[in-house]
């Protein structure tokens, strides 16, 4: 791979999906790159189709126009080599505890022994400080926990891309940031990429180096910017991005975190 | 206990209500309420067999006391009778032997019912023409008791255990096919999205990913299917029961009767009771609580 030829790229993408009334557009003609250890956030208002983008780059849904390329491969199906970290508690097997729903993944997709797999499961399960349950299932389990465990499973996986569909938006404020500055922490020891969707701002500034403005109905790029670590740039850019995704929403319909 | 200090804050609490601070209160250690022992009454009458035993002793007894006031052994054998008629059948054999032909039977048809459910699954979550073949039979079948079809099987099979089997069949499969289906069908979106990520496809996906999912509904299928052919066997057999010379568990209780030997039936109803029960209680419990207890996905 050419050191600037991007890792993941985007390439006016319109997606359309089926109810049982109508054909709707998800989103219309989007292009990005997501470069090496980039921190991608998709952000934009409910029904802006960040999520539907998502689960297209993870192979679930093929584009009706344009193209997505993973190291100049083409998308077509899902695969390891894209891990999803999805928002909902049951994304781990309820039958499997915690050491092995992490090391199942290793077995199934890169046929791995299984003292490997286990080894290199335990590795992540004590990386997101789970080691005192890894032998409990995940019904024993918080949300957060259950959480860091399909995070530990996403990186276990050591894919090009990992990606997290608001991961925490299910979490209570508290635990949610606690998560956010984890998975910074994660960041900074693998430099892992990843393609993150959300629809809070704050967030989005937090955890990213750059992000994408999506619009509503259908989603299409408003913006593609880099995020601050700067309190006040960072306070200034939350603004901007409000006024640019929200402006006209009224005030209560805007959710804060 | 606890000394509650007051402590003003000046500025901020005029006009207001103090403010109250338990500066002793800690981890509860110096506390004695917090862990008591339960008295052993209260303990023993905390455990559910114990309770169910002693319901049955209860019945037992009104079962014993009845019987000796009617003092009729060809309608109401007492409990003591019952008991003695099976003790002397279990070890004379032949209340074992004949159990052991019931369950032979039994575990044949439920085996061969469980293949043909597989199957019938298998091709409905594989095609849309699969799922309407299996959705239309099981809505045809289901509601057809299987003993029912037993003249029709006689016909067919003549006077065997082949006839048995065949209806045994047919009472297992549909209740298995159809909580096996719909168990798929009631597997979350993410799990299947899960299993598709690790790059799991056609029977890996199936074996690793929708049977496990889908095992409380299996389970539920399996019970059923079992609770459904034990009591058609039994039955069957009742009206049937001559196979190859050795008759089972329903042929025992029928024999008995024609010999006005009422304790041995009573001895024979027992033994179908006892059986369902270990089943029930034991086997599938055993699974239920090794399964989907430990995985927290049933209460």
């Amino acid at each position: 791979m050419q050191p600037h030829e991007p890792l993941l790229a985007v390439e006016g993408v319109t997606l359309q999906y089926k109810t049982p009334q109508h054909l709707i557009t998800a989103t219309y003609r989007v292009s990005f790159d997501v470069h090496q250890s980039d921190r991608f956030i998709l952000l934009g208002p409910s029904g802006c189709g960040k999520s539907t983008l998502q689960k297209a780059v993870g192979g679930y849904m093929t584009p009706t126009e344009g193209e997505m390329r993973l190291k100049g491969r083409k998308i077509t199906e899902p695969g390891p080599d894209r891990m999803m970290v999805f928002q909902e508690f049951d994304q781990l097997l309820p039958w499997k505890t915690v050491r092995q729903n992490v090391a199942f993944a290793l077995q199934s997709a890169k046929r791995m022994s299984q003292r490997e797999a286990d080894e290199k499961a335990m590795h992540y399960v004590d990386k997101v400080g789970l080691s005192k349950f890894a032998d409990s299932h995940p019904h024993m389990l918080s949300g957060g926990m259950k959480q860091r465990v399909a995070i530990a499973r996403g990186m276990a996986m050591e894919p090009d891309i990992l990606l997290m569909d608001e991961p925490f938006a299910a979490l209570d404020a508290l635990t949610r940031r606690k998560m956010q500055d984890e998975l910074l922490k994660l960041w900074d020891e693998t430099q892992f990429t990843v393609l993150f969707v959300t629809h809070s701002i704050a967030e989005a500034i937090k955890i990213g180096n750059r992000i994408l403005l999506l619009s509503p109905h259908p989603g299409r790029v408003k913006a593609e910017i880099n995020s601050t670590t700067d309190p006040k740039e960072a306070a200034e850019l939350e603004r901007y991005i409000h006024e640019t995704l929200f402006a006209h929403e009224t005030e209560e319909e805007v959710e804060h975190v | 206990m606890s000394e509650a200090i007051a402590i003003d804050f000046g500025q901020r609490a005029a006009g207001t209500r103090p403010e109250i601070f338990h500066n002793d209160v800690e981890d509860g250690k110096e506390l004695t309420i917090v862990d008591q022992k339960l008295s052993t009454f209260e303990m023993l009458y905390r455990e559910p067999w114990l309770r169910k035993l002693a319901i049955l002793v209860i019945l037992a007894c009104i079962w014993e006391i009845y019987g000796r006031t009617l003092n009729n052994e060809l309608l109401f054998p007492t409990f003591t009778a019952t008991a003695g008629a099976f003790f002397t059948s279990v070890l004379n054999g032949t209340l074992p032997s004949a159990a052991w032909v019931s369950i032979k039977v039994l575990l044949t048809g439920y085996a061969i019912g469980i293949g043909l459910a597989a199957v019938l699954t298998a091709l409905a979550i594989a095609s849309r023409i699969g799922t309407d073949f299996l959705e239309t039979m099981t809505s045809m079948f289901n509601p057809l008791p299987a003993i029912a079809l037993l003249p029709l099987a006689l016909i067919w099979f003549g006077l065997g255990n082949a006839s048995l089997i065949f209806v045994l069949v047919h009472s297992v499969t549909w209740a298995i096919a159809l909580n096996t289906h719909s168990g798929f069908l009631g597997v979350s979106r993410t799990l299947k999205m899960v299993g598709r990520n690790y790059g799991l496809k056609g029977v890996g996906f199936i074996t690793k990913i929708l049977i496990p999912a889908a095992f409380p509904s299996i389970l539920t299928g399996l019970k059923i299917g079992w609770a459904f052919a034990w009591r058609t066997l039994i039955a069957a057999e009742l009206v049937f029961g001559v196979s190859s010379g050795s008759g089972g568990l329903g042929w025992f209780i029928f024999e008995n009767k024609n010999m006005l030997d009422i304790p041995m039936v009573f001895a024979g109803l027992l033994t179908v009771i006892l059986i369902g029960l270990v089943v029930e209680n034991l086997v599938f419990r055993t699974i239920e609580r090794r399964t989907i207890q430990r995985w927290g996905v049933q209460n």
